[in-house]
């Protein structure tokens, strides 16, 4: 009895002490900034732990029964605490508090369990014995979970199952305690059914947690995921790494936090820059803002009309603290209005016509993005485009694909939009093609917009040069009818990969 | 919770789970009214009680007849009317519409016409269909209407390939007899002998002697045997004619091959087949168009015609009568009619599929326009959503088609018309389920239209007939303008009927 009993202090230890390691590598993922948030939520736990000791003292009669009470309540708390963080992470503002509330809450309970302990095992041992050991067993659990979860549990699991494991852990002991002190316990198959039922709810969470962020998933990125959703277009993927947040849509990156800066200014400068006091913007994709905080750096902007397919995008960078500052808050300007449709279907319909565009779609990946990439798809362009109106086109790796970045220079040209071809590096892409396709013959600009990062004049009339090993191809004609495109960018891609 | 109630909550689960599979599939026949049709055999129909004046009058009011009407108005002649038996015009172009697209009921293609298909281009360019010319004087067409890539592929031993001419799994017998086959084909093309209308064909007696041999005899005679090249030119002929490549006139079977130029596969399309086409004729012909009217007596001297609506009958004088209904009917209400044996008709079934999600991606190629499935009964399905500009479209109609060559035409009609609408849609669902074995849990909704007499069936000696070919010429004051003065069932061929009896007709006013 007294070793089954101090089995379960080396198990609640470890339990205790993994949702304080969770909830503080949860928040440093999740927002950042680990010194800060390890260090107050170990504070705040372990003030909460205080908390629990003291209240032990109310509690005087039936000890067994409230010991397993609490083991079913940390269990359910605790376990589930990453799920439920990882939920609401979405939404920022509430974040913090259900952040911190856990934290509160678990430690309390925790905090309960040793002083209960200690009582239920008061009449089995000497004090001095009783102190010892159950302190030893107590160490030697937060020893253990301290050596297993950075090695094995987080990298093997994941987060959200680790957590669900250790809830496990808890009833398991409630339930081998229910079973040491049978004689004591008053309606002890009530209490059972209560620890199955959360039993097969923790396991149905451990089981169920990887959809949250899959095992697999989590495989296929070098990062640790912080968000993951499916919306009714894409799965929405955003990881971090230290101060690297990447977003991922269908598992395609699609930006580095660390270089997207280099990506979005020569997206969008180059082609501004070129223009006498732009004035209405139009923006086809780039739904997390950041092309558009580009372009709000322009005082002639009066408006602008972002089209992004869907709504799941431009919510979670207009609501979420980290993104919001990632693209400096541009999702909330007044001058913007946010259409969440099909691009192509919404420019053949809209009557509105536009200085500049930038078309920051996917690659063409498959026929249905391929065609947004086509003469029928220019020339839809071209309709919106003022008369001295130009737009800038994300157009894949030139170095890569070279065939398919050529092939949409060649498709632009081909409806009599002048092409002015241009790439860049950044780190996290390779190489990176764009198109500048004007109604007029387009000419470098000097750069003149302040605070800029990456470019500067001389970088920028660099940009324009093409070495051998990307330079110019034939290609034929990317349309709706042939979608050569698709095809070239699959078998270069492919090649790539291998 | 206790123990009772949880297994409760386990049984009601595991219901919901079977309750999940057996999901109602909604649906109905549609269109084509027999009812009203049957009239003319069951002698109901009160005699005309008023009388009218119109010059010309054209009866039927699918594509060969706008086709007649177009060119009428396009020649300023305005002094005319289309009286068209069902609630809506379009014939085998028919249409539908549902919340997820617009899906056709017949025709749902022209291939690019040829520089013979003059009236084709002409229609074409006022649609706006053909918005240009190259430099070589080809026409260039609105990329939104050719068909986006890509465009066909078939189901054959277990994987989607590109393309309808099997590649997975064949031998080099059936290589060489494709290549083969493809020689004489391209020789016929060469030398421009098989063209559309096929009116413009040569009539060199060597080539009229192929109408008397089936295209599958011809491919036997010339020793092509690959089972694979078989298929294929049954598979063209089941498609094109709604026969067995046994029954089609080696005339016919050659003429699909060789009328086009065969490396130019592209085809024009619209969500709603033909019915596109038809929509624009419609609006342009308004006016002249009076819908539910049944013409059941036809003269020289003008036609009798029952309002299905208001049942009354008017007798409406004209001074030409374009006869664009299906040939056949004349011998039911033409006064003292031509002889109408030799035009035998095939049999189809058309269903419409709303599937709350696309098929899901399997081995192979991805989904495409055109999706056949090799050894099938049916000729596959085409999706109506591929032309749209969406690049997210999760929802589409499918639209299936199944010309019925089991036996004799009528044994087949009658097969068509008796079985119920639930053996169809079974039917229809097992041999979808081949490639697509989830196929029952996507499908919401399947209406089907029954064609009786779809379309003509070129079968040997009808092409070169004298039967045919009176009636390409006039009848006194009537004119007969359908596809079927063909041989085949067309849009090139029924505009071109239509037209040219236009044409006669305004000669002669």
């Amino acid at each position: 009895m007294v070793y089954a009993l101090l089995i379960s202090v080396f198990v609640i230890a470890s339990c205790g002490l993994v949702y304080e390691l969770i909830a503080g590598t949860l928040a440093s993922y999740l927002l950042g900034d680990s010194v800060m948030y390890f260090s107050t939520i170990i504070g705040t736990y372990l003030f909460a732990m205080g908390v629990g000791s003291y209240l032990s003292r109310f509690i005087g009669k039936s000890l067994v029964a409230r010991f397993i009470r609490i083991e079913l309540m940390v269990g359910i708390v605790g376990g589930s605490s990453a799920a439920v963080l990882f939920l609401v992470f979405a939404y920022l503002e509430s974040f913090k508090l259900i952040l911190y509330a856990q934290v509160v809450v678990v430690g309390i309970l925790v905090g309960l369990e040793i002083p209960l302990l200690l009582r239920i095992l008061k009449d089995k041992l000497q004090f001095k014995d009783l102190v010892s050991q159950v302190l030893t067993f107590d160490y030697l659990g937060a020893l253990a979970v301290s050596l297993l979860f950075p090695l094995i549990l987080a990298p093997r699991l994941g987060l959200v199952r680790t957590c669900f494991f250790f809830g496990i852990l808890n009833v398991v002991v409630a339930i081998w305690a229910t079973f040491l002190f049978r004689d004591q316990l008053p309606r002890v198959y009530s209490l059972r059914t209560q620890c199955a039922v959360l039993l097969i709810a923790l396991a149905a969470g451990f089981a169920y947690g990887e959809r949250l962020t899959t095992f697999a998933e989590e495989n296929l990125y070098a990062d640790e995921i912080i968000f993951a959703k499916s919306s009714a277009y894409q799965r929405i993927v955003l990881t971090r790494w230290k101060d690297d947040i990447r977003l991922f849509l269908n598992s395609h990156l699609q930006f580095s936090s660390n270089d997207e800066y280099r990506y979005h200014e020569a997206l969008v400068h180059p082609g501004m820059q070129a223009l006498q006091s732009p004035r209405r913007i139009l923006i086809l994709g780039g739904g997390d803002g950041l092309a558009l905080r580009e372009i709000l750096k322009y005082p002639s902007v009066d408006s602008v009309t972002l089209v992004d397919l869907d709504p799941e995008m431009t919510r979670l960078f207009a609501g979420n603290e980290l993104l919001r500052k990632l693209n400096a808050d541009s999702l909330h300007s007044p001058k913007l209005k946010i259409v969440n449709a099909d691009a192509f279907v919404w420019l053949n319909q809209t009557a509105d016509v536009f200085d500049f565009a930038v078309v920051d779609f996917p690659d063409p990946t498959n026929y249905a993005l391929g065609k947004l990439y086509t003469t029928a798809f220019y020339q839809t362009l071209q309709r919106h485009l003022n008369q001295h109106g130009s737009a800038a086109i994300q157009a894949t790796s030139p170095l890569y694909a070279r065939q398919s970045y050529w092939c949409i220079v060649r498709t632009v040209e081909s409806v009599g939009l002048h092409a002015a071809p241009y790439h860049v590096y950044v780190p996290s892409f390779g190489e990176w093609g764009y198109v500048i396709a004007s109604k007029t013959p387009y000419l470098p600009p000097a750069v003149s917009v302040p605070g800029l990062k990456f470019l500067s004049t001389p970088v920028l009339m660099g940009l324009f040069e093409f070495p051998p090993d990307m330079s110019r191809i034939d290609t034929e004609i990317n349309r709706l009818n042939n979608q050569v495109l698709v095809r070239y960018y699959e078998s270069e891609w492919q090649q790539v990969s291998q | 919770m206790t123990r009772r109630e949880l297994l409760l909550a386990g049984v009601g689960l595991a219901a919901g789970c079977a309750k999940g599979n057996t999901r109602r599939i909604t649906g109905s026949f549609v269109g084509a009214s027999y009812e009203i049709g049957h009239l003319l055999r069951g002698g109901n129909i009160p005699p005309s009680s008023r009388e009218e004046q119109v010059p010309v009058v054209i009866v039927g009011g699918g594509v060969a007849g706008l086709s007649a009407g177009w060119k009428l108005a396009r020649d300023g002649f305005e002094n005319f009317q289309i009286l068209e038996l069902e609630s809506e015009v379009g014939g085998n172009a028919r249409s539908g519409q549902n919340g997820v697209s617009a899906y056709p009921w017949g025709a749902h293609y022209v291939p690019l016409p040829g520089k013979h298909a003059v009236h084709v281009r002409e229609l074409f360019k006022e649609l706006g269909v053909i918005i240009g010319e190259s430099e070589n004087g080809e026409p260039i067409y609105k990329d939104e209407f050719l068909c986006f890539d890509p465009q066909e592929r078939l189901y054959l031993n277990g994987r989607w390939q590109d393309g309808l001419i099997p590649s997975v799994g064949t031998t080099h017998q059936d290589h060489d007899d494709f290549e083969r086959f493809r020689d004489i084909v391209e020789g016929y093309r060469r030398r421009g002998e098989f063209t559309i209308p096929m009116e413009f064909s040569t009539r060199n007696p060597d080539l009229m002697r192929l109408d008397s041999m089936s295209i599958r005899d011809f491919l036997e005679e010339h020793n092509v045997n690959s089972p694979a090249l078989h298929w294929y030119v049954n598979y063209a002929c089941r498609d094109d004619y709604g026969c067995n490549y046994a029954d089609v006139s080696a005339w016919a079977g050659i003429h699909y091959f060789a009328s086009r130029d065969i490396d130019e596969t592209t085809v024009l399309t619209w969500p709603e087949g033909n019915g596109w086409i038809v929509k624009r004729l419609r609006e342009k012909l308004a006016p002249h168009i009076r819908t539910g009217s049944l013409v059941f007596h036809v003269a020289q001297n003008g036609v009798d015609v029952y309002d299905v609506r208001e049942k009354v009958s008017t007798n409406i004088r004209a001074e030409h009568v374009i006869f664009a209904s299906p040939t056949y009917l004349a011998k039911r209400i033409v006064e003292n009619p031509p002889s109408v044996d030799e035009f035998q008709y095939a049999p189809w079934l058309v269903a419409n599929l709303t599937l709350e999600r696309l098929p899901e991606q399997r081995a192979g190629v991805p989904l495409a326009w055109d999706n056949v499935i090799y050894a099938s009964e049916s000729l596959g399905y085409v999706v109506a959503t591929h032309q749209s500009l969406r690049t997210y479209q999760p929802e589409t109609v499918l639209t299936y088609y199944y010309p019925l060559t089991g036996s004799s035409p009528a044994a087949d009609r009658q097969r068509l018309l008796e079985t119920d609408w639930q053996t169809w849609v079974d039917f229809i669902l097992a041999d979808l389920s081949k490639p697509h074995p989830e196929i029952r849990n996507i499908v919401q909704n399947v209406d089907i239209m029954r064609w009786g007499h779809a379309m003509i069936r070129p079968r040997p000696g009808f092409i070169w007939s004298e039967a045919r070919q009176k009636l390409t010429k006039p009848f006194g004051k009537i004119h007969f303008a359908h596809s079927d003065l063909s041989g085949f069932s067309i849009f090139e061929e029924a505009q071109y009927r239509g037209v040219v009896a236009a044409e006669r007709v305004l000669k002669r006013l």
